[in-house]
C-alpha cells in the first residue's frame, strides 16, 4: 500500500539511502540548468525551479510553489552514471617477450537515483538490454548497474518538448523502481505519495516517518499523472513508423532536414539511449606503456563511418538519416524496442531546434507544394 | 544482476608472428603462433581485430585454412595508420588479437551444390578459406569455380597458389586483369565477364563474392540473369568495425551490425540497401 511522506521529511529519505551506503545522485541546479550530481540533503534539490523548454530552448524559472520536482528532464541523463562518457579499458606494458594486457577492474559502487523519471527508467532498461542482456555483456556497465536503488518521481508537469505518452514510457513510472514519489503540492499541505516497488524499497520506507495513504491522496496522485499526460504538447504516431522510415530512405525530407542540421551531435550526447562509443589507443612518450580508452561517440561525426578511402556517410543528410532511422526503426530489429523514450532532450538541446517528432512524421508523406 | 565471467572480448590477446610474407606491393601476410592457446578455430569469412602496440585496431579477415586451426593467417593491405604500423612488424614481433568475430560463408549449406567463388583484388583473402575448404572436401561439392579479377598482373594475390589450383583438373580457375602490358596472355576486363563462361549449373549453384560493392552488385546481377537464385548468392560487406561485438555502433548497415550480423550476408537480404547511397 502507498504511504505518505511530508515534504518537510524528504531529507529523511536522502539520509536513509546515504546510511545504507548509497551514493545518492539526483537533480541539482547549476549553471542555469538542472543537472545530475551528488545530493547530500534534500535542500540540495532545485526547490521551486521549473524548466521552460522548447526546440533549441531551455530556461530555468523560479516559482512560488516550493516544489522539489516541478522541472522535467535536463541535459544530463543517467546514461552518464552507468554508460560513462570516458573510461579506460586496459593498459598494455611492453617487455622483452612482447606485451602484457592489464585490464582495468570493473567498478564497485552502490548508487541511489533520486528522482528518475518514467522515461529515464525506460531508457536505462533499453541500455541494459543492449549492454547487459546481449551476446557480449559490457562488464563495467554491468558492474555499475549491479547495486542501484531507484527512487522514481512521477512528473507533475509535461516539459515543453516531452512526448513520453506517445512512446508508452510515461509520465507515470509503472515498474523498475524501488520507491516512486508523486509530489502533491497544495496550499499548506506539501507531501509525497510513496509507492513501494521492491523489498528494498519497503525496507527503506520502513525507516521513514510515513503514514498510510488515504484514498483521496491516491486519487490525487493518479490525477497528477493524468494531467501531465493530457498537457503533453507533442506526439509521435508510432504505428507503422518503422516500416515507413525504412521504405523511405530517399525521401526528400532528408534533404530538407540536412539544410538545417549542423551535425553537432548534441542530440546523441543528450539522448539517454544512444550508446555508440569510440576507442582511443595511446602510448606514453617512451612507448613502453599503452592504453585503450572508450568514450562516447556520435554517428554525426565524419569519422564515425570511416573506412579506407573516406567516410561511408559523408553528407549530413546520410548522418541524420542514420540517426533517426536507427533510433526509431533499426533499434526494433536489433533490440526489439524503439530507441526513443520521448524525453524530448534531442529537441531541446538541438541548437537549431530540429524536432524528431516533426521529422519522423514528415518522412514518407507526399511532398508539400512550394 | 549477474556479471558475466566469460573472458572480456575487448581485451586483445598477444600473439607472436611466426611468418611474415610480402605478397605484393603494400600487401603482406602474417602467420601467428597459436600453439600455446591450442589453435585458433574460426569459420571461413570471420575476422579478427589486430592491434599493433599502441597504434589502434583494424578488422582483418582470417585468410588461412579452417581445417588447420594451428595456423592463424591474415593478409593485410597497408592503407591506414594501423595497417601501416602492422606492415612495420615482422617475424618474432607480437600483435594483439581479438576474435574471431562475424558471420561465415555458408560452406555447409553449399555442400551438394556447384560452388562459384568470385573475388576482386584483395577480396580473395576472405574467400581463400572457402577455397581451402572446398578443395579439402572436394567430393562434397559439384563443380567448383574460382573467378578472380584484379587490376594488373602484378596485383594477383596468392599467385603461386592460384597457379597450383589452376593445375588441378577438378577446379576451374579463371583470372582477369583490368589493364596489362603486351606480355600478358591472360584475360582482360571485369570479372563479371568470366561468369557466363564458367561451367556451373545456375539452378544448383552457390555463389560467394567478395570485392568492391559495385563489383559485387554487378556480379550478382549477372548471376541472377543466368538463373542463380538470389538467396544462394552471398557477399561480404565492409564498414568501420571497431569493437567487433555489436556494441560500439560504427559498422551499422541498415538495421544490422556488419561486425555481428555480417560481414557475410545473403544477397537478397541486403540488395535494396546496396542501391541507397551512403547507408
Amino acid at each position: 500500500m502507498p504511504v505518505v511522506l511530508a515534504a518537510a521529511d524528504l531529507d529523511a529519505l536522502v539520509q536513509a539511502l546515504a546510511g545504507r551506503g548509497y551514493r545518492v545522485l539526483g537533480p541539482v541546479a547549476r549553471d542555469g540548468a538542472i543537472v545530475i550530481d551528488d545530493v547530500r540533503r534534500a535542500a540540495d534539490l532545485p526547490i521551486g525551479l521549473e524548466d521552460v523548454q522548447g526546440p533549441g530552448r531551455y530556461r530555468l524559472e523560479r516559482r512560488e510553489h516550493g516544489a522539489f520536482f516541478a522541472f522535467t528532464v535536463g541535459p544530463h541523463s543517467w546514461k552518464q552514471t552507468f554508460h560513462v562518457p570516458v573510461e579506460r579499458l586496459f593498459q598494455i606494458r611492453r617487455h622483452k617477450e612482447g606485451f602484457s594486457v592489464i585490464p582495468d577492474e570493473a567498478p564497485r559502487q552502490r548508487i541511489a537515483l533520486l528522482g528518475a523519471r518514467a522515461c529515464e527508467i525506460h531508457a536505462i532498461a533499453i541500455q541494459d538490454r543492449i549492454l547487459i542482456h546481449g551476446e557480449h555483456p559490457d562488464p563495467r556497465y554491468a558492474a555499475r548497474r549491479s547495486d542501484v536503488f531507484v527512487v522514481a518521481v512521477n512528473c507533475m508537469r509535461a516539459g515543453g518538448t516531452c512526448f513520453c505518452a506517445s512512446m508508452g514510457t510515461g509520465p507515470r513510472a509503472e515498474r523498475g523502481f524501488d520507491l516512486a514519489l508523486t509530489e502533491l503540492v497544495e496550499p499548506g499541505d506539501h507531501r509525497f505519495l510513496v509507492e513501494i516497488g521492491s523489498d528494498d524499497g519497503a525496507a527503506v520506507a520502513a525507516e521513514l516517518p510515513v503514514r498510510p495513504a488515504n484514498p483521496e491522496e491516491i486519487g490525487a496522485a493518479a490525477s497528477v499523472s493524468e494531467r501531465t499526460a493530457a498537457a503533453m504538447g507533442r506526439r509521435l504516431d508510432t504505428s507503422g513508423l518503422k516500416e515507413r522510415l525504412q521504405k523511405n530512405l530517399e525521401h526528400p525530407r532528408w534533404d530538407d532536414v540536412a539544410t538545417r542540421c549542423l551535425a553537432c551531435g548534441n542530440c546523441t550526447m543528450v539522448c539517454p539511449t544512444c550508446f555508440c562509443t569510440e576507442f582511443e589507443d595511446t602510448t606514453d612518450l617512451a612507448g613502453e606503456t599503452a592504453e585503450r580508452t572508450k568514450r562516447w561517440e556520435s554517428c554525426f561525426t565524419l569519422g564515425f563511418s570511416h573506412v579506407h578511402g573516406g567516410s561511408v556517410r559523408s553528407s549530413i543528410k546520410a548522418r541524420y538519416r542514420q540517426w533517426l532511422t536507427h533510433k526509431l526503426a533499426g533499434w526494433h530489429d536489433q533490440f526489439g524496442t524503439s530507441g526513443c523514450v520521448g524525453c524530448g532532450r534531442c529537441i531541446t538541446w538541438c541548437p537549431v531546434g530540429i524536432d524528431i517528432t516533426e521529422e519522423a512524421a514528415a518522412v514518407g508523406l507526399p511532398e508539400k507544394d512550394g | 544482476m549477474n556479471v558475466s565471467s566469460a573472458p572480456d572480448p575487448m581485451l586483445p590477446e598477444p600473439l607472436r608472428i611466426t611468418r611474415a610474407k610480402r605478397e605484393m606491393h603494400g600487401v603482406f601476410t602474417f602467420e601467428l603462433d597459436v600453439s600455446a592457446r591450442g589453435g585458433f578455430p574460426f569459420l571461413p569469412g570471420q575476422f579478427n581485430m589486430l592491434y599493433p602496440f599502441g597504434a589502434g585496431e583494424s578488422a582483418i579477415s582470417i585468410s588461412g585454412d579452417p581445417h588447420q586451426p594451428d595456423r592463424l593467417e591474415h593478409t593485410i593491405r597497408a592503407v591506414g595508420a594501423v595497417t601501416r604500423a602492422l606492415e612495420r612488424l615482422g617475424r618474432g614481433d607480437v600483435v594483439g588479437v581479438r576474435g574471431p568475430f562475424g558471420s561465415a560463408w555458408p560452406i555447409r549449406e553449399a555442400e551438394g551444390s556447384d560452388l562459384v567463388v568470385i573475388a576482386g583484388g584483395i577480396g580473395l583473402a576472405p574467400l581463400r578459406p572457402v577455397v581451402y575448404h572446398a578443395l579439402r572436401r572436394r567430393e562434397a561439392f559439384g563443380k567448383v569455380a574460382l573467378l578472380y579479377g584484379t587490376r594488373t598482373p602484378d596485383d594477383i594475390l596468392y599467385r603461386k597458389e592460384i597457379e597450383r589450383w589452376r593445375g588441378r583438373l577438378d577446379v576451374e580457375v579463371e583470372v582477369t586483369v583490368d589493364t596489362a602490358g603486351s606480355d600478358w596472355r591472360g584475360n582482360t576486363g571485369v570479372v563479371t565477364k568470366l561468369i557466363s563462361r564458367a561451367a556451373f549449373d545456375p539452378g544448383r549453384a552457390f555463389a560467394m563474392i567478395c570485392g568492391p560493392e559495385i563489383m559485387m552488385r554487378f556480379c550478382a546481377r549477372e548471376l541472377e540473369r543466368l538463373g542463380v537464385s538470389l538467396d544462394r548468392i552471398w557477399i561480404t560487406m565492409e564498414r568501420n568495425m571497431r569493437c567487433g561485438i555489436g556494441l560500439c555502433g560504427h559498422c551499422q548497415f541498415g538495421p544490422s551490425f556488419v561486425c555481428k550480423d555480417g560481414p557475410v550476408y545473403r544477397y537478397d537480404r541486403v540488395q535494396d540497401l546496396l542501391l541507397v547511397r551512403e547507408v
